[in-house]
């Protein structure tokens, strides 16, 4: 339970500066005990109404494009009735205080959508009540609206500002009356953004944005393969250039990775450009360690392996082994997705000040309280001397819920004895990442004489995020096989799924949608492969494969299934929501047109963070000069109730195109455990030529609880774009990228 | 060694090695962190700023290539085109996380200064070099067609 509270100016000092008259706050129950809470029940969320009616609220979520800070700002705003240009947004720093901080899983709207309502609402009771007492009127014939209260009667009017004293005298009330639905201004409307006004001007304070005085500058040398030690050090020529100040050894970094920095060698300068040159004159040793011997190319050989043998069994309906003995067609096909980097247009940076044995740190982080437990840990402070400001993010994408770059920032200003950022470069960012796994996926089905599939068996092979948490873990979480896996929706009466073991031998992380990106991969193009060898419509099979609209409870089949942390009574696996939306965006890319020469549709559908995406892709490929391309993308969310419409089409365009690019380009692969991808130029994002010039999204009007928003379009992409590419041309591709080997976008038949 | 910098109407003195890459010299030495790094070697336009008046990767150009010359960054970019573009951009909410979006309205500045009316082979030419993870690009496009039409 969130409890509502008044605030005193010590709590909320230095956050909302010159506190407000009238300050509510929400005491929250601290995050997981693995977030290293300490503080119990103190007062966070704060909402500050000042004598001049100005309000300013924080937000506890990070902003990094999602538009966050908009949509925690609406809902207060809403419930509490306030004029959206007297609102402003202040971050709050990382704090247990603040609850859950980790703004990953697409789920800051969904986690607080009741709780801030509550506030706003709480305010608008006592301003209300605030008017009603000070004109001695009944409180019901006070109006509160548009940041003031009305008494309509005797035509008086006071705003909030002139009643945050008195509002602030009174007590909050328990069970606040909550607006209905059709009373919102501000949830559900397509709000402008609050952050884009300064964006479009150079302003706004990202994480490598950040000056103090005397701050120096650093980057690092890290080791070429992952725990590889470093044997001996020469940083003469490093020093001798002109602005270098010192260097710092880091630490080798042992297994499990966690949140620690890699180890290396830091260089810190004057500025940036010092410090990179002083980098390129180190000349360091580097020992082999345990992964001189990874190759991707003969891992993938080995995974391959694994997953034409039975595996462990996750998830068993009926008898599939049985029933594709008997099947009268058999279909199998085996997938694979490389390694893939985050890549966000922001490399990491940090910046940190030691004050004794206080560090206050600034930087672009998804999780700022794993950043200050992180910080803690390597630099053997209490947790309390540690302050962690969260900047803008420039992208995030799960890399960022990864602090080990603000680690590193303490740990060299420490040694430094002044402030220091430090700067990741683009070949840092490729090399350094926590790594989308790897993947390799084989798939069974058996088809009835009349095309229908009676057996499906899903074999997934991929070393865990678990690995970088637990030494040595090679087996696949419930928490990964139930993203696309082990939740797969279809009314299939044999179902199996099974997961091998895989050994990970680069630090391995999420990335935005996480095991869906490669799950809903295989299971959606595995779709259009029994399609295609039932002789039917991918749309058409796919519907029935779905199957009529009921409630899916893996748990009932040996599953263990948490449902992305929500109920299953409140977020069913909804199969009549995932074909509605399949149907949607059938209909919005009219599906079943005469298509010109060479191009083809193709179709995919997922649900995941308890929101359901359909995406329909167009593709045209051109004989002559093999060139292929992407006219057209139609894709459609149903994301349950959704607070800002218009940056959840942002989100849909964004992160379609976004599971797209991957699929074309992306590949991350190592040789001699050293990655292969450099910069940009080896590790390709999607071009402005290369967008589609169609891409047409919708968000369907819900009423359902809230969905996620930021994660749910990528998983239904890339198998869109390959069935569109087989309708195209006929060829399957089931490896990813579609194009390799820095191939001009040309694709060979 | 100090060299003359002339940056969005004035003029600053700088002490940096002349082969610094104008990029840091902006967001370090004079503390203008509106142009970005993004990949130090000029494929993701992050750090695009005008040099008399054409669009330039910073990150690649030392600094003593620019001496003399008229730099514009994003803080200081005006005119009915830069103004026309951020209305464009906010009316249409192009940015989402918005880090390389000063690279964006920089390169697209310089697109319409060059072809008032692009069409949209223009604007793969002139944007192609602009990376944006967030995957903007439909409504950059836009954008920039809708500034077009507001320049007149």
């Amino acid at each position: 339970m969130t409890d509502i509270t008044h605030v005193s100016r010590r709590e909320a000092l230095g956050l909302l500066g010159a506190l407000g008259a009238f300050t509510l706050g929400v005491r929250l129950r601290p995050a997981a005990a693995a977030e290293g809470a300490a503080a119990g029940g103190e007062v966070a969320l704060f909402v500050s109404i000042r004598p001049d009616g100005r309000t300013l609220l924080t937000s506890h979520r990070s902003e990094m494009g999602q538009h966050v800070w908009t949509a925690m700002a609406q809902i207060i705003a809403d419930e509490l009735e306030a004029d959206w240009a007297q609102v402003e947004v202040v971050q709050a720093p990382g704090d247990a205080k603040y609850g859950d901080q980790n703004t990953d899983g697409s789920r800051s709207v969904r986690r607080n959508l009741d709780r801030l309502r509550r506030v706003g609402a709480a305010m608008r009771a006592m301003l209300r009540q605030a008017a009603a007492t000070r004109w001695g009127v009944d409180v019901e014939a006070c109006v509160a609206k548009n940041h003031a209260v009305a008494h309509p009667k005797s035509k008086r009017r006071l705003g909030y500002g002139e009643l945050a004293e008195e509002a602030a005298k009174l007590t909050v009330p328990a069970e606040p009356a909550l607006k209905a639905r059709a009373e919102w201004r501000y949830i559900g409307k397509p709000v402008a953004s609050v952050t884009v006004p300064t964006v479009v001007r150079g302003g706004g304070s990202y994480g490598a944005d950040v000056r103090l005085p005397g701050m120096l500058y650093a980057v690092v040398a890290r080791p070429p393969r992952l725990y590889a030690p470093l044997r001996g050090v020469d940083d003469g020529a490093a020093k001798a250039v002109p602005g270098v100040v010192r260097t710092v050894r880091l630490p080798t970094l042992e297994a499990p990775p966690r949140f620690a920095a890699v180890g290396g060698v830091a260089v810190v300068a004057r500025d940036t450009w010092a410090a990179l040159r002083g980098r390129d004159a180190l000349k360091l040793d580097w020992g082999p360690g345990p992964n001189a011997e990874y190759d991707s190319a003969r891992f993938l050989e080995a995974m391959q392996k694994t997953a034409a043998e039975p595996g462990t069994v996750r998830r068993s309906r009926g008898d599939a082994e049985g029933a594709l003995k008997v099947a009268a067609k058999q279909v199998e096909a085996e997938y694979h997705v490389p390694h893939l980097a985050h890549a966000s247009m922001e490399p990491p940076a940090a910046v940190a000040r030691w004050s004794g044995d206080r560090v206050e740190c600034w930087a672009c982080v998804q999780a700022p309280q794993s950043a200050r437990k992180a910080v803690a840990e390597a630099c053997g402070v209490p947790l309390d001397r540690v302050t962690i400001n969260v900047t803008w993010l420039g992208g995030g994408f799960g890399r960022k819920s990864k602090p080990d770059f603000v680690v590193e920032a303490a740990r060299v200003a420490r040694a430094a004895g002044a402030p220091v950022k430090v700067q990741w470069t683009r070949e840092d960012d490729l090399h350094h990442d926590y790594f989308h796994t790897v993947s390799v996926q084989r798939l069974t089905g058996g088809l009835a004489a009349d095309g229908r599939c009676v057996a499906w068996r899903h074999r997934t092979v991929f070393p865990p995020i678990g690995s970088t948490f637990t030494a040595g873990n090679t087996t696949p979480s419930w928490g990964e096989l139930r993203m696309g896996c082990t939740d797969v929706p279809f009314a299939v009466p044999n179902l199996r799924v099974e997961s091998g073991e895989a050994k990970a031998h680069v630090r391995i992380g999420w990335l935005r949608s996480v095991a869906n990106i490669y799950h809903a991969f295989a299971v959606q193009s595995f779709a259009a492969e029994l399609a295609a060898a039932a002789n039917r419509d991918p749309k058409d099979y796919l519907l029935e494969l779905i199957g009529p609209p009921r409630h899916v409870d893996p748990r009932g089949e040996g599953a263990e299934y948490d449902n992305y942390g929500d109920s299953l009574d409140e977020y069913p696996i909804d199969t009549g929501r995932l074909a509605a939306v399949v149907k949607q965006a059938a209909s919005r890319a009219r599906w079943g047109r005469a298509l010109p020469p060479g191009h083809g549709l193709g179709i995919a559908a997922h649900r995941s963070f308890l929101s359901y995406v359909a995406t329909v892709v167009e593709v045209a490929w051109d004989s002559a000069t093999k060139r292929l391309s992407i006219p057209g993308v139609w894709s459609v969310m149903d994301a349950g109730t959704v607070v800002n419409p218009g940056s959840a089409r942002s989100q849909l365009e964004g992160g379609t195109l976004f599971g797209l690019s991957n699929a074309l380009y992306g590949a991350i692969t190592a040789r001699r455990g050293v990655v292969q991808q450099r910069n940009f130029p080896d590790f390709r994002l999607m071009r402005m030529d290369e967008a589609p010039r169609v891409v047409e999204v919708h968000v369907v009007e819900s009423d359902a609880p809230p969905g996620g928003v930021g994660e749910p379009p990528t998983p239904p992409a890339a198998p869109a774009l390959c069935n569109a590419i087989f309708a195209a041309t006929g060829k399957r591709v089931r490896h990813l990228p579609v194009f390799r080997d820095g191939n001009p976008n040309r694709l060979e038949v | 060694m100090a060299t003359t910098l002339y940056v969005n109407g004035a003029h600053h003195q700088v002490d940096a090695d002349p082969e610094t890459p104008l990029l840091w010299v902006l967001r370090d030495h004079l503390g203008l962190t509106g142009t970005k790094y993004g990949c130090g070697v000029a494929q993701c336009g992050a750090c695009t700023v005008h040099v008399d008046g054409s669009p330039r990767r910073s990150c690649v150009t030392p600094l003593r290539r620019v001496e003399g010359a008229a730099v514009t960054t994003i803080e200081g970019a005006e005119g009915r085109i830069a103004e026309a573009l951020r209305a464009a951009w906010i009316d249409l909410q192009v940015p989402q996380c918005g880090f390389c979006q000063a690279g964006q309205l920089m390169s697209a500045v310089a697109l319409l200064k060059a072809v008032p009316k692009p069409d949209d082979a223009d604007i793969d030419r002139g944007m192609n070099g602009n990376l944006c993870r967030c995957a903007t690009y439909t409504r950059i496009r836009a954008a920039i067609h809708q500034a077009a039409r507001a320049v007149k």
